[in-house]
């Protein structure tokens, strides 16, 4: 069958075949990152709720009173048990049942009103230290807030601190974590696959086969990957779907420039897959090489769930070279800020600049073959 | 007498494509039955499910009195079976795939040492016997797979395009290894696409998309046919329209284009 | 079984021939220990504060002191313009904003009550609910400096050379003390999740990588001919990848000991004997999706979710009791988010083998199960 059409379109139209001719793997591919996004969006939150909390309160009063009421009116703690005696306290967080303790001093509100001090003290379960030292804050500022309010008798002075949440007023986990989540699910299936597929076929010697062929190295590895973007393309449609029905996520900003950024970005993870492939010997290196140098730096290092602000000073400029860091920082912008290319110009550029690069080095690899 | 093969009305279906149509043949024992074919025709699907490597649709096998399907087990036991893609551990020496396949098949320590060691003295290979397989020839290493798949001596082995890209020379070479096994009581069930090695099987079996076309020992086939080659006759089934123009370099195909799993 | 013996042999020389592997399993511990262990954190470290004072009094610059002095805030800059420091958030060079409107010192000492604003970056919602936690406490305590200043009590004190009734007249004094975790150390907390992750990916690896090996190179075609039952295949798998994971378990655990100093509490041969446990649920599930996988795109793909899943819903990372309940019972349903609690508490309280038996018990039911499947599900037959 004579073909019109060039051998690029042509190329590109077996690939395309293949791809849709396999329904499971399609399917999976489409399904799986979607129900990634919606399963993490609901699971990781850091915020901490539902603390644990066991009252040790030797002498009941009005004040150790109030201030548990305190406690379990601000929403945060859980109670677990109130008990006289700090025996029980040391088997109960042993076991994991308890993140607090709060133990009140006997004769507390004699203290008070005598106007010695009224001790307090606050165990927490710090293992976590995350959630330690969240806890503990949380402790605090209740205590805080019924001391500044009592405060010294009549002449108590209050310092009203009335807060705006910018950008995320109900402090949503989701809102934090699903843009990053879309830039994990696109490194899954632009620079995963491609470079397996790649690394897969290039074992085989099937690229070779090609590379022979008239057609030049870039078409070849434009038309091995283009049905991927189309994928990724799809995944991040269904992806922000997702975070508009099931999250409420806010799309403040241009809905097309974060349509445009995040092919921009699945393209940067296209490339990064085509160079994994090009510079690895088989495809167990090429396994490895995109666990390592994709998936974990994006869940680890790109800010996606640990604030890289958090990193230690010299793992901070490290992040700098993995594209998932800027894509976030633009999704986020755009998404929760609602801010355009003014603010997030520098970032895309980056991506660009990763682009070019990663494309320019991939396609170098691949031409030595035919000199 | 049993057959060493029993095919009744074989058929494999993937979807709404046949790949293999109803076969119905048996082979006896001690033969060399060649299973001729176009790439694409069905062999490599049909030894599957010889072997026990896919299921059959409908239809009944029976290899060496063993039931393909209900007496698998007995089956794999008595077969030995060599790909096309040779299937030893590139990445491990001659003599630890000796060991290797030895030990899976049952033989004891001083059988896989004795075996072994004639193996290798018969294959010429005792300087290479501690090189890594990935280190040989290609010719080298379909002799050698082969005869692994002999070292349990099996009632019948079967080989799946055992000659693919090699050179005339090794070709007989490994023709003569063939008849040794047979001689020794081995049936040898082999799948080819070269029509001259067809010449060399005791009966053949031709097939075009997914039936058999023709069956019989090749002097047979050649005078029913009035052909003076298995290859005119293959051209023949394989294009009907074609008519009786004699075929021109009856060479070997190119070389199949790899399976996309 | 004597074919398992061949089998597992073959196994090692090929793995340990390998470059790729052997490299993965010693770089593998080195780079988590090194990278995972210090990036693991959520700890808000200071927040950058940007001032807009229109009141310019000693008291309302005692606030911006107070906030400062608190280690909590840093002062990156200030004006009087509230527009000026929004785009300052907006360009990502704050995270918070305090405005003390004018007459806060006036307000204070008239009325005992004056407001401020405080506008915090919430993109990261727990981030900035914890800064506002801080805040509130630190502005709280201020405030009861502030009544202290200005009542009449202090008058009447400052008249007759008294003291000052400062701090302990009527103050509740928080003492605070964080158990099993003295300093708070996060490496101590992190590592033995980290361990976890270690194991189970270069396990998920390793399967992964030995699987595509042998189904692409045709010898899996080979084995299923010879007489090998199902359950010494897999079992030939799963053998020497389980004992390589426990050994890079070990390297793990000693990187921990030397760089970290990680305590080691409880004993590490529960930790061995668990994680033995652990990792026939692990691998067993890596061998089934790789074999029952049509592809070997499919393999992968679903291998590394099923990783990311594992690793992010097990309470390593962020904890399981903030999920919702439904994720709580698949976090719980992995045996991962189990083997991580194990070690957590026998690493860092010291628990025994009466503590964790309830863990243990669960991680070999679901070894259990998982394995039947693997064996059952493996067919050498396609259908």
């Amino acid at each position: 069958m004579a073909h019109r059409s060039s051998p690029l379109s042509a190329f590109m139209a077996k690939e395309l075949r293949h791809i849709l001719r396999d329904r499971q793997t399609l399917t999976i591919l489409l399904l799986l990152p979607l129900a990634m996004v919606v399963l993490f969006g609901f699971a990781l939150r850091t915020d901490v709720n539902h603390i644990r909390t066991v009252f040790v309160d030797p002498s009941p009063d009005h004040a150790t009173v109030a201030l548990r009421a305190r406690f379990l009116g601000n929403g945060r703690f859980d109670l677990v048990d109130i008990s006289a005696t700090t025996a029980e306290v040391e088997p109960i967080f042993r076991r994991g049942l308890a993140d607090v303790a709060v133990v009140f001093e006997p004769g507390f509100a004699d203290h008070l009103a005598r106007g010695t001090p009224a001790r307090v003290l606050v165990i927490t379960d710090a293992s976590d230290p995350n959630t330690g030292s969240r806890m503990q804050a949380y402790a605090r500022a209740v205590i805080a807030s019924y001391q500044a309010e009592r405060g010294p008798g009549r002449e108590g002075v209050r310092i009203v601190t009335q807060t705006r949440m910018r950008f995320n007023p109900s402090l949503e986990s989701a809102n934090l974590f699903v843009p990053g989540l879309i830039a994990l699910v696109l490194t899954l299936v632009t620079a995963l696959m491609t470079s397996i597929s790649l690394s897969r076929e290039k074992e085989r010697g099937t690229l070779e086969i090609l590379l022979v062929s008239p057609l030049r190295p870039w078409q070849i590895i434009v038309g091995k990957v283009l049905p991927y973007l189309g994928l990724a393309f799809a995944n991040v449609v269904t992806a922000l779907l997702a975070a508009w029905l099931i999250f409420a996520v806010p799309f403040r900003g241009s809905i097309t420039l974060l349509l445009i950024t995040s092919t921009l970005y699945a393209m940067v993870g296209l490339a990064l897959g085509v160079f994994i492939a090009a510079r690895t010997s088989s495809q167990r290196a090429a396994m490895l090489g995109a666990m390592a140098g994709t998936m974990l730096p994006t869940t680890l290092l790109s800010g996606m769930i640990f604030p890289i602000a958090s990193l230690p000073g010299w793992l901070q400029p490290v992040t700098i070279v993995i594209p998932a860091r800027w894509f976030i920082v633009i999704a986020r912008g755009i998404m929760l800020k609602g801010v355009g290319l003014h603010y997030l110009w520098q970032p895309i550029a980056v991506l660009v600049v990763m682009l070019a690069v990663l494309m320019l080095v991939a396609i170098r690899s691949f031409k030595p073959r035919l000199a | 007498m049993t057959l060493a093969i029993d095919v009744h009305e074989l058929t494999r279906r993937f979807g709404s494509f046949t790949a293999v149509d109803a076969i119905t043949f048996h082979v006896d024992e001690g033969e060399v039955f060649g299973f001729l074919g176009a790439n694409g025709a069905g062999k490599t699907t049909a030894i599957k499910m010889l072997i026990g490597l896919l299921a059959p649709t409908s239809g009944r096998a029976s290899v060496a009195g063993f039931d393909v399907l209900t007496q698998a087990d007995q089956v794999r036991r008595r077969i030995g079976y060599m790909s096309q893609r040779f299937s030893l551990y590139e990445d491990l020496t001659v003599r630890e795939n000796i060991t290797l396949y030895g030990g899976i098949y049952g033989l004891s320590d001083a059988g896989i040492r004795e075996r072994g060691g004639s193996l290798i003295r018969e294959l010429q290979l005792e300087n290479a016997a501690d090189e890594r397989v990935s280190a040989l020839p290609l010719g080298w290493k379909q002799k050698l797979a082969f005869s692994v798949a002999m070292l349990h001596r099996p009632a019948v082995v079967f080989l799946d395009e055992p000659t693919g890209g090699v050179d005339p020379i090794t070709r007989r070479q490994f023709w003569e290894m063939i008849y040794a096994a047979a001689s020794r009581g081995t049936t040898v069930f082999v799948t080819t696409h070269y029509l001259d090695e067809a010449e060399y099987c005791d009966r053949v079996s031709i097939m075009v998309d997914g039936r058999i076309a023709a069956m019989g020992t090749p002097d047979d086939l050649k005078r029913d046919n009035h052909v003076a080659t298995l290859d005119e006759l293959f051209v023949r089934l394989a294009r009907p329209d074609a008519g009786a123009v004699a075929a021109t370099g009856a060479g070997p195909a190119a070389r199949p284009a790899p399976e996309r799993r | 079984m004597r074919a398992l013996r061949f089998l597992i042999r073959k196994e090692f020389l090929q793995i340990f021939r390998d470059r790729t592997i052997v490299t993965m399993l010693f770089v593998m511990p080195l780079a988590q220990m090194l990278i995972l262990a210090n990036a693991a954190t959520f700890e808000v470290k200071s927040s950058r504060l940007y001032v807009v004072d229109r009141d310019h009094t000693p008291m309302s610059r005692g606030v911006v002191q107070r906030l400062e002095a608190s280690g909590r805030f840093v002062l990156a800059a200030s004006s009087q313009s509230l527009s000026v420091a929004d785009e300052a958030m907006l360009d990502r060079d704050v995270n918070a904003i305090l405005v003390i409107p004018h007459g806060f010192e006036r307000d204070i000492v008239r009325e005992r009550s004056a407001p401020v604003q405080l506008v915090l970056d919430a993109e990261d919602g727990a981030a900035a609910a914890v800064t506002q936690a801080y805040a509130s406490q630190i502005l709280a305590a201020y405030s009861t400096e502030l009544g202290a200043e200005v009542s009449p009590a202090f008058a009447v004190a400052s008249a007759r050379l008294e003291p000052p009734p400062r701090r302990g007249s009527g103050m509740i004094e928080v003492r605070q003390r964080g158990w099993y975790n003295a300093e708070l150390e996060y490496t101590d907390f992190m590592v033995p999740g980290i361990l976890v992750v270690l194991v189970t990916m270069v396990g998920t690896l390793l399967t992964a990588m030995n699987i595509v090996r042998e189904k692409e190179s045709g010898t899996l075609d080979q084995l299923n001919v010879t007489p090998v039952t199902r359950s010494t295949f897999i079992a030939a798998k799963l053998i020497p990848l389980w004992s390589l994971a426990l050994l890079d378990l070990a390297i793990g655990l000693l990187l921990a000991w030397i760089v970290f100093q990680v305590p080691m509490r409880g004993s590490l041969v529960i930790v061995f004997f668990a994680a033995g446990v652990y990792l026939v649920a692990a691998l067993g599930i890596g061998l089934w999706v790789s074999t029952v996988a049509e592809t070997q795109q499919q393999a992968m793909f679903v291998n590394f979710a099923i990783m990311l899943i594992y690793i992010l819903m097990s309470g390593i990372f962020t904890p399981v009791s903030g999920m919702p309940r439904w994720a709580q019972w698949i976090a719980d349903a992995s045996p991962i988010t189990h083997f991580v609690r194990l070690m957590r508490e026998v690493l860092l309280k010291g628990a025994g083998l009466a503590d964790v038996a309830g863990e243990i018990g669960i991680l070999a039911v679901t070894g259990a199960l998982v394995l039947t499947l693997a064996v059952r599900q493996y067919r050498k037959r396609s259908a």
